[in-house]
């Protein structure tokens, strides 16, 4: 495989101020594109020979609302019992935008892989421009992120749901949307059809979330090559 | 009476061919494909989330009921990603297991996809042939782990256990004789990869049985020869990987270009068709099984050479031994810590792949340094093949629809994901 650092360093000089930042970590490199940048960075990654990348493998859409956050919330600890050994951790959500959508790339000539992030600007209306015009693979991806994540893709010609059912309300992969979900279908013997009905299950945490840093397992490589132009 | 030009028909959910829960609409004029919609997501069972909810070894049995044809490969994808970020190296004997049950998976997985197809296209044979030697290779799943298919046999640092010594016999009962029962005990009488070396001298032979009932087959190529053609760069437009690129005349095989495991030390060679139609697809597939076969052979002659642990001896990642949590104060807190609470990932994101034997499986995690994952995104290689349905199926007879779905080897399990 390529060598990251390579791809990294004529990314940052292709692009330039185009990035909003450039990340190799773990021998992968991630790169953040505004949205007004994002079609012309995309059209020159499938065209330029230096990059290459003719298969778009995967796009998918993230919601970062709770990145950071545990679960660990008890009101009846101890003043005085045992620490956790759990440091809180309240991120500045302020900082980031709510979605994103990552895009995989990979390019088969040069044999490398790239990770390029767009965040939407708007939290309550995130958009971001359509890559169909690009790769043809991209479309139920797309469809996909709507689908889960409500993330609007201008531009795309045939923008359904895709996953969840016949009329579904809701994107189920929101960080603030319940794991079990607002409804249940039900056989109604009355009515002789399936019906609706609010879920009976009551929501619950098996095992909390826990945020610890561990500190054997952090790479002495991270975060290097960073720039930060935004 | 009045002519019906255009017609719009319903494929499936429920349908022999369909593969499972795949509801196409087709828009037809007369025999003729204009337009194939697939409806999916009949199957979502949103894994993804799930996997949000628990910590990261409870999920791993997920993985198995993504491809539930394939379920080694699906895990061995997770498990990469995990231990990307956890930046730990697994033990070579495990990295030999694993490619040895990822072949095997292969062939479980082809096998399957060869008779479903085949009874799809009108040959009922090849499927009973097909599940015959499936039986083994399950009872190579079943010896490992207990489990015949949905196996969670991989690990976090390494796989769960080591070979058995010894293969599960055939007992007597009723049904069968006595002398039944010797015959079917006959290779289980030493150990696995006794069984697994036997199954490898065998297994070529069946392969040719295959190639004789289709390869040459008349009936066989008019339903597969030129049918669902897709062009190299198209084939790279619509996101193909697997059999679907080789299929079209690229080489592009993970195992090769961007090795994981011991797979660059291992030789073998990577089928590529001419065409990119339904029959040199099929090739492909038959050559890959050819192939996998191989490797398992070097896998085993390793395996049998070297022995050692098969799992990582950090214990905030894989748990003790079961002697020394009766005695060692340390060891029942782990064992407590690692299934009460799981281990936490570094923050950050990796994305691992896999050549899974329907094209490259990819697992993409976001840690924010919790016990679970923060987001994890599952590439599946039928979503992107199925996606291309409308292109493929395009022009051609109804009839075809039902080779195209079977080319493409669709499982709903990881589509739906």
């Amino acid at each position: 495989m390529a060598d990251a650092q390579t791809l990294a360093a004529s990314l940052q000089t292709h692009f330039g101020d185009r990035l909003s930042s450039c990340v190799t970590s773990l021998g992968e490199v991630t790169i953040e594109v505004a949205r007004e940048n994002m079609l012309g960075v995309f059209r020159d990654l499938r065209d330029e020979p230096a990059f290459s990348f003719e298969v778009l493998i995967d796009l998918c859409g993230v919601d970062y609302s709770t990145l950071g956050m545990d679960e660990w919330e008890t009101d009846s600890a101890t003043r005085s019992g045992f620490s956790r050994g759990v440091r809180r951790v309240r991120p500045d959500t302020a900082c980031h935008k709510r979605f994103a959508v990552v895009t995989h790339l990979l390019s088969i000539r040069n044999n490398q892989r790239l990770r390029v992030r767009v965040f939407a600007e708007d939290d309550d209306m995130p958009v971001v421009d359509s890559l169909t015009g690009l790769w043809a693979s991209v479309g139920w991806y797309e469809r996909e992120a709507f689908d889960l994540f409500g993330i609007v893709f201008e531009g795309h010609p045939d923008l359904r749901r895709i996953l969840t059912d016949y009329g579904f309300i809701g994107h189920p992969f929101r960080k603030d949307f319940p794991l079990s979900g607002h409804v249940e279908m039900i056989y109604d013997e009355e009515k002789q059809r399936v019906v609706y009905q609010p879920v009976s299950i009551e929501p619950r945490v098996l095992v909390p979330r826990v945020i610890r840093h561990d500190h054997r397992y952090e790479h002495a490589d991270e975060q290097t090559g960073e720039q930060d132009d935004a | 009476m009045p002519e019906f030009r255009n017609l719009t028909l319903n494929f499936g959910p429920q349908h022999p061919a369909a593969h499972g829960v795949l509801r196409l609409v087709l828009e037809m004029n007369g025999e003729v494909i204009e337009r194939a919609d697939p409806h999916i997501g009949l199957l979502h069972r949103a894994t993804e989330k799930l996997a949000e909810s628990k910590p990261y070894n409870q999920s791993i049995g997920y993985m198995d009921r993504l491809d539930y044809v394939s379920m080694m490969c699906n895990e061995h994808g997770y498990v990469l990603a995990i231990e990307k970020l956890l930046g730990i190296e697994v033990p070579e004997r495990a990295q030999y297991i694993r490619v040895m049950f990822d072949e095997i998976t292969r062939i479980l997985n082809h096998l399957l996809w060869l008779g479903a197809h085949a009874l799809d296209v009108g040959a009922m044979t090849v499927f009973l042939y097909a599940f015959r030697e499936r039986e083994d290779l399950m009872d190579a799943y079943e010896a490992v782990s207990g489990a015949r298919l949905h196996a969670t046999y991989y690990r976090p640092g390494g796989v769960s256990r080591d070979l058995p010594d010894r293969m599960p016999q055939y007992q007597p009962s009723r049904f069968r004789s006595k002398k039944d029962i010797e015959r079917l005990n006959a290779n289980r009488q030493g150990s696995l990869l006794d069984f697994l070396e036997d199954f490898t001298e065998r297994f070529p032979r069946y392969v040719d049985e295959y190639e004789t009932l289709l390869t040459d087959n008349r009936i066989w190529k008019q339903r597969t020869v030129g049918i669902g053609v897709v062009s190299p760069e198209r084939a790279l437009q619509l996101g193909f990987s697997g059999p679907m690129l080789r299929g079209s005349g690229i080489e592009w095989d993970l195992r090769k270009k961007q090795p994981y495991e011991v797979y660059d030390r291992l030789d073998f060679d990577i089928p590529v068709g001419t065409n990119g139609d339904c029959y040199d697809r099929y090739l492909c597939r038959v050559e890959e099984m050819r192939q996998s076969n191989r490797i398992i052979k070097q896998c085993i002659e390793w395996l049998r050479a070297n022995s050692g642990p098969v799992l990582l001896e950090d214990h905030k990642i894989t748990p003790p031994r079961r002697a020394d949590m009766k005695g060692d104060m340390e060891s029942l807190i782990h064992h407590f810590k690692l299934f009460t609470e799981g281990f936490t990932l570094p923050e950050g994101e990796a994305y691992a792949a896999v050549e899974h034997p329907k094209g490259e499986f990819g697992i993409y995690l976001i840690s924010d340094g919790a016990n679970k994952p923060y987001r994890i995104k599952i590439r599946a290689p039928g979503f992107a093949h199925l996606q291309a349905m409308d292109e493929m199926a395009r022009g051609h007879m109804l009839a075809d629809v039902v080779a195209i779905i079977g080319t493409q080897d669709i499982v709903f399990g990881e589509i739906d994901r």
